[in-house]
């Protein structure tokens, strides 16, 4: 048996068993450390598959962000835990379940082996046109220039879901601010972290945005690593969380999608269509157009976190 | 030269995978959670540190022998300090268990 083969083969045995592990460990806490690890182990198998890009998406979102949230949430539900676990459907539900899983595991591995060989790709095309835009990173011209559709709607949906967490505020408590207060323990390890780390992840940030239009990289990761950097200073307690009616939250929230979709429309007259860019300024439009979109990502990431307003702005 | 380089790789990331190993040996063999922790993070100093050190002679640029020793020292800073939290949860939790 070769090398390559050996750490491939040992890599889809332990995603396959964090996996199962997950979903058969009783405690909620546990299951979702499980799945945060379950992330981590994708982004490795994104980097043997040689997708460098979705493997930093996946280890910044699948293993961190999503993780975050869920551990937020399971310690939410914990003193319900006993309530649900009362009300855990019965063997013969559980069974149907599985059944209902493995079929579409079974329908899903069947499409995959019976795809035609070579399988169906755009990447020729994606290789012929890329000098027109400038770029170095195909994925990054597939996401802004020939795919952008998609990722202007996808910035828009991460706006849809910090509006469903914000609507689910009591009336009283509209406008206030997200989670609770962190209590700065001045000389504590957290905060220490907190103080030494922002800078460097910033930097990290910014160089991961930059190099995104040559090699792997771009605003989304970028956009998380500095969604982090906030986070981790709130929650040493140096700073609070603004109030969800701030001026300055809602802009930085929506610049993002509003300058994707101004110079989609400016396209229209200047490039004869919507998100065409005029030949020659592709590569500088596209890098607005992630530099808006990586602040308005940070900060809706830091509040999708951070959750629904439980305070009122003065406290 | 090269075959030097070569053995001092073989040898260097060979005693950082042994104390990755005895880490992870301690973590499910120690008693609580103090020397568990204990044990982990002398996979992440020592282990991760060896295993950088033997890579080093074979990065393409000192740019990227740099990248390499800023992971090793983050993933020790990260290591110490979440550890620390970790134990400090678990002496409040009450007695060791």
């Amino acid at each position: 048996m070769n090398m390559p083969l050996l750490v491939d083969g040992s890599l889809v045995v332990l995603i396959l068993a964090v996996a199962i592990w997950t979903i058969a460990v009783r405690d909620s806490f546990a299951a979702v450390v499980g799945y945060a690890i379950y992330g981590l182990m994708l982004a490795l198998a994104w980097v043997r598959l040689a997708a460098i890009d979705a493997a930093l998406t996946e280890a910044a979102i699948g293993g961190g962000l999503t993780g975050v949230l869920l551990i937020r949430a399971a310690v939410r539900l914990r003193p319900t835990e006993s309530v649900v676990a009362v009300e855990t459907p019965g063997r013969f539900v559980k069974a149907l379940a599985a059944v209902l899983a493995g079929t579409v595991s079974a329908a899903l591995a069947v499409v995959v082996l019976s795809l035609p060989v070579p399988a169906p790709t755009l990447a020729p095309e994606v290789a012929g046109h890329i000098a027109s835009t400038g770029l170095g990173n195909a994925v990054t011209a597939v996401l802004l220039a020939f795919r952008a559709t998609d990722t202007l709607l996808e910035a828009v949906v991460l706006v849809f879901a910090l509006i469903a967490v914000w609507s689910l505020a009591p009336d009283r408590l509209w406008g206030g601010r997200p989670g609770p207060r962190y209590h700065l323990e001045a000389n504590g390890m957290l905060a220490y972290l907190a103080r030494l780390l922002p800078p460097l992840g910033i930097i990290v940030a910014i160089y991961v945005f930059w190099v995104g239009a040559d090699l792997p990289g771009g605003k989304f990761q970028a956009g998380t690593l500095l969604a982090a950097m906030w986070l981790l200073a709130i929650m040493a307690g140096l700073t609070d969380a603004p109030p969800v009616s701030r001026g300055w939250l809602r802009v930085a929230l929506v610049t993002g999608s509003a300058v994707f979709l101004a110079i989609g429309f400016a396209g229209v007259p200047l490039a004869g269509a919507f998100l065409a860019y005029p030949a020659g300024y592709a590569k500088p439009l596209i890098l607005v157009i992630e530099a808006a979109s990586m602040l308005s990502i940070a900060v809706t990431l830091a509040l999708l976190v951070l959750g629904p307003p439980e305070r009122s702005a003065q406290q | 030269m090269s075959l030097l380089l070569d053995l001092w790789t073989i040898v260097a990331v060979s005693a950082g995978v042994f104390f990755f190993l005895a880490g992870t040996v301690g973590l499910l063999r120690f008693p609580d959670t103090l020397t568990r922790l204990h044990a982990l993070t002398k996979a992440d100093n020592l282990g991760l540190g060896l295993v950088v050190l033997g890579l080093l002679p074979r990065v393409s640029s000192p740019l990227a022998g740099l990248k390499l020793v800023c992971v090793w020292l983050l993933v020790m800073l990260a290591g110490a300090i979440g550890s620390q939290l970790i134990a400090r949860v678990a002496r409040r939790s009450g007695p060791p268990a």
